[in-house]
């Protein structure tokens, strides 16, 4: 009923307007107004509101600046991200003069120079040294900022120092893991085939292998016993086949990590992973290792002024230094809940707005508490006592909707 | 003469209905069907973005137009569902850099003005032209189609990154509609590559006797090097296309590896989504000034007509074009700066990206210059010119921040680039096609628009379009993603609740405003005033031609070209413009050429 009283509204306004326009070009017709081009009371109105647009336009500027500053991302936590901030500062300086400059001219002359039928406009068609002007100046300019950005960008994508911790954040639709390499300071290998709910970033360990190959081999003898039963000939019984010779080609390729040398099998069992939040210590060099499970996620922390994509099929990395702990942070925003968070930042599904953890800057020896606290990835996987299953099961979804 | 003649009566019969307005090879028609298909699709994409502003102004609150819109479904209880609002937001980018200013633009004017403005009777082929709008409307209805599926349409964001795009098991929009989505590019770009091809082919070929290079007025040159970069790069996103549908549908792995999905293991490996990346970006970046040459052609023509004064560094204008041409190919990879590509590559990226800024400079001051010292009339034209300037140098001066592969960290897909590429490429390319609009419409309908509604069109469009994307930069440097459903599960985008309201009241009452001109476009084309032959003074070739428009263009020979385009207030002239067929005098040089 609604809809029909909007729809009936728009289309009387409609016809109202169409009679209205037409009794208007009938009076102006009359008045023997036929005049295609502005009248002087439209040019000289049409000159002032370019000028007074320009002063809205800068006013609003202004109001959106003080109104918003004070909202942006705090201080850069990060020792590289004080040097995008300064660069970011003279850039945006450089480019608000021009921005002012040439709006002024532009809306100043609209304005001054509206149509007069005493005036001839100046048959001006080129200058080249007006043009060679500001060809010449915007290069000098831009070489500047080409090279105080091209200087920033080498500094920040550098390696990382021989002494880094050594991070993994994993994305799946829709969450993160962080993996610690543990004692060890190595990652363990990892590879999609090894990906179950008991081992979500598919670690390679002795232990790993063996749960995986039993968990393929129990799958296929579900789905043998389950083609049994199914009418021969069927999809049913297609599809069934088909998953088989699936699940027998990944068991191949999961048996085959058994043959990788010894010491890469057990450098993953003291891996610690973690969700939700992840501790990083204040002052030391953090290199982050990304992967994919399904699609490409961004791994975006604003706060530290870093961002790399995560693509399924790669590995990519970033690293910088923390420079302010969560606690120190809070105090300077002056607000006590402030976190550091990990935020997803490339489209990659329908909760790919909720897709986050969040990170705590510690001094290096709450770190070191924190991270002995952890379960490794060799405890995890182990048949454990009834009931901690699923405290220990990292993937989520699927164990915790059979438990709902 | 004999031949014209000849060609006068071969080509005067009496049309029927149907290749009169339907399957017609007429370039003037084919533009039309071009604008009217285009606007269509505008207010498809416009309705789409102010149904996702609701949710962003007000998120999670019910609205029953959203309900209204997208059904028990996709709404239900007027509640947007994320995965329509994902697919909302891609739609609305596909149908508005597609649709509306690849198709729409170039569509319109490069069909409406290269005959004309040249001198030539038509297109070089007729029946090409034609092609390239069936093919156009073809995938403009696949599209539209893709929107009444079941599980919706493609929802991946408009450039469709695989995996995401190439698994059904990801997301709803990634079956059905996302075949259909790739099914409806691929007849995009056979009908922007037919429509390209002829476009460079007029231009060389059938300009008329002493229209040489440097006399082809500024719209024209704008045309023809857009043509020519979409022939280049188009063929390319097409290869992506091709290989995404056999990612989808053959099991190969162009883009896809290692991923286990869906509690499954694909079994494709050896890929990467990065390639598609590079083939998308290699098309997308010079797409960018596929939309936004002829806007800038568009605009030179109404700046110049209306300031009674020549564009200033005519040759400037178009060894710029030139350069952004050339550079627009090499630049792709500041899309990608954070996908982990080498930091040397990068640093490239970076400074070809910058060289751009030059070109693009040059035409900003040259505009300003054009001003100064003009006689301005201000049509509703001329406003939304002026107001197009404003947008690109307003959109320009962030650009040099997001090339900066450094400064690009921080600020990628956050909504400093959404504010950046609306206001550069979206807001600067439509306000010059309404401009392109007001303009000549004298010259597709023989009518004129009304003024007065023209400019409370335009204000209201203007404030509103920067209302919307303005504060979206403080957005982005607040760190804010673009393409988030809500903004509510981190506690740091609190304080930018009521500036998300403001922006979704801008977006609404910009919407609305577009009312304003519908009404006066169609209004006008059945009532509007009769337009005489060359109403705004202008010097170019389309204006000699009659009112009434005719098949052939000209009734008697087709007309000799004397001079430029721009001798608008020429020193010991009597009117303050001389058309590009009046003779020159003895001893007089001509304009843009020789001093």
């Amino acid at each position: 009923m609604v809809t029909i009283l909007i729809i009936l509204a728009i289309v009387l306004a409609s016809l109202a307007i169409w009679q209205l326009m037409r009794v208007f070009e009938g009076t102006s017709k009359l008045k023997g107004d036929t005049s295609f081009v502005p009248t002087d009371a439209e040019n000289g109105y049409q000159g002032k509101m370019m000028f007074l647009f320009m002063f809205g336009y800068f006013a609003f500027f202004a109001w959106l600046y003080v109104k918003c500053v004070p909202l942006l991302l705090p201080e850069s936590a990060s020792e590289h991200g004080v040097l995008l901030d300064q660069l970011l500062g003279f850039n945006f300086l450089i480019i608000t003069i021009v921005f002012v400059a040439t709006h002024v001219f532009l809306f100043y002359f609209a304005y001054k120079y509206t149509f007069s039928k005493d005036r001839k406009a100046y048959f001006y068609t080129h200058s080249n040294k007006l043009e060679l002007l500001w060809t010449t100046v915007p290069a000098v300019f831009l070489a500047v900022i080409i090279v105080y950005g091209l200087s920033a960008w080498i500094d920040i994508t550098d390696e990382a120092p021989e002494n880094s911790l050594t991070i993994e954040l994993y994305p799946k639709q829709f969450d993160w893991t962080a993996r610690y390499s543990g004692i060890d300071s190595t990652l363990g290998a990892s590879n999609y085939n090894m990906i179950s709910t008991f081992n979500p970033l598919g670690v390679i360990t002795n232990g790993s292998v063996a749960q995986m190959q039993e968990e393929l081999k129990a799958d296929i003898v579900y789905y043998q016993e389950e083609l049994e039963k199914a009418p021969k000939g069927g999809v049913k019984d297609e599809e069934l086949t088909e998953t088989i010779a699936k699940r027998k080609r990944q068991l191949e390729r999961v048996s085959s990590f058994e043959g990788l040398n010894a010491a890469s099998l057990v450098s993953g069992d003291d891996d610690v992973l973690v969700k939700n939040e992840f501790y990083i210590p204040k002052g030391k060099s953090i290199e982050f290792i990304f992967r994919s499970r399904d699609v490409i996620h961004s791994a975006y922390m604003p706060h530290f002024r870093s961002q790399m994509n995560c693509v399924p099929g790669m590995t990519t990395t970033l690293n910088f230094v923390p420079t302010i702990t969560t606690a120190e942070m809070r105090e300077k925003t002056n607000n006590p809940e402030f976190e550091y968070m990990l935020l997803c930042n490339k489209i990659c599904g329908a909760a790919h707005y909720n897709m986050k953890m969040v990170i705590k800057v510690v001094e290096q020896e709450e770190y070191n508490k924190w991270i002995s606290e952890q379960k490794t990835f060799n405890e995890s996987i182990q048949p454990a006592e009834e009931g901690v299953a699923s405290e220990i099961n990292l993937s989520g979804n699927e164990i915790s909707m059979i438990e709902q | 003469m004999a031949t014209e003649a000849a060609h006068k009566n071969d080509h005067h019969h009496e049309e029927t209905f149907i290749s009169k307005y339907i399957f017609s090879m007429d370039h003037k028609m084919i533009s039309k069907q071009f604008l009217i298909t285009g606007m269509i699709m505008a207010v498809i994409g416009m309705i789409m973005s102010s149904l996702f502003r609701l949710q962003l102004g007000w998120q999670g609150e019910s609205f029953w137009i959203l309900n209204f819109f997208l059904g028990d479904k996709w709404a239900p209880e007027g509640i947007l569902d994320p995965n329509m609002y994902l697919a909302l937001v891609t739609i609305h980018g596909t149908i508005m850099v597609f649709f509306l200013l690849t198709g729409g633009l170039s569509g319109t004017f490069a069909n409406l003005l290269i005959p004309f403005q040249i001198g030539a009777r038509d297109m070089a082929s007729g029946f090409m032209n034609m092609l390239s709008y069936w093919f156009f409307l073809a995938s403009s209805v696949v599209m539209v189609g893709s929107l009444f599926i079941e599980t919706g349409p493609a929802s991946g964001g408009w450039t469709v990154y695989p995996p995401l795009s190439a698994l059904p098991q990801a997301m709803p929009g990634s079956g059905l509609g996302m075949t259909l989505w790739l099914v409806s590019m691929s007849l995009f770009i056979v009908s922007s590559l037919l429509g390209g091809l002829n476009y460079v082919v007029t231009v060389i070929n059938l300009r008329t006797k002493g229209m040489t290079m440097t006399r082809l007025p500024l719209s024209i040159w704008a045309l023809f090097v857009t043509a020519i970069i979409g022939v280049l790069s188009f063929p390319v996103l097409f290869s992506a296309a091709l290989l995404l549908i056999f990612d989808r549908m053959f099991g190969t792995s162009f883009y896809l590896s290692d991923i286990h999905i869906a509690g499954e293991v694909l079994e494709q490996t050896g890929g990467s989504p990065i390639l598609y990346e590079h083939l998308f970006w290699f098309l997308g970046h010079p797409e960018v000034y596929i939309v936004l040459l002829p806007a800038l052609g568009i605009t030179s023509e109404v700046i110049a007509t209306n300031s009674r004064k020549p564009i200033f560094g005519y040759r400037a204008m178009i060894g710029s074009i030139l350069a952004i041409a050339f550079l627009s190919f090499i630049v792709w990879g500041h899309h990608m700066f954070v996908t982990g590509m080498n930091p040397f590559l990068g640093s490239v990226f970076t400074f070809t990206t910058l060289l751009i800024a030059i070109p693009s400079a040059v035409k900003a001051f040259n505009y300003i210059t054009t001003l100064w010292k003009g006689n301005i009339r201000f049509t509703p034209a001329m406003l939304f010119s002026i107001g197009m300037v404003s947008t690109f140098i307003s959109g320009g001066v962030t650009g040099i921040i997001l090339a900066d592969s450094a400064l690009d960290i921080n600020l990628h897909d956050t909504y400093f680039v959404v504010a950046h590429f609306h206001i550069v490429m979206g807001l600067s390319a439509v306000l010059a096609m309404y401009a392109g609009v007001y303009h000549w419409f004298p010259k597709m309908y023989g009518k004129m628009m009304n003024r007065k509604l023209g400019y409370a069109h335009f204000w209201l469009t203007f404030v509103s379009a920067y209302g919307v994307f303005f504060p979206q930069h403080f957005l982005g440097l607040a760190g804010m993603p673009r393409r988030y459903y809500s903004n509510s599960e981190f506690p740091m985008f609190d304080e930018f609740v009521s500036l998300n309201e403001m922006i979704s009241v801008f977006a609404i009452i910009g919407a609305l405003a577009q009312f304003i001109f519908m009404f006066n476009f169609f209004y006008s084309m059945f009532r509007g005033p009769k337009s005489s032959q060359n109403p705004w003074g202008s010097n170019t070739l389309e204006w000699t031609t009659p009112v009434e428009p005719i098949h052939g263009n000209w009734p008697g020979p087709l007309p000799v070209v004397h001079r430029w385009a721009y001798d608008y207030s020429k020193p010991g002239k009597e009117q303050d413009f001389v058309p590009q067929t009046v003779p020159l005098e003895e001893g007089e040089l001509d304009g843009g050429a020789g001093h």
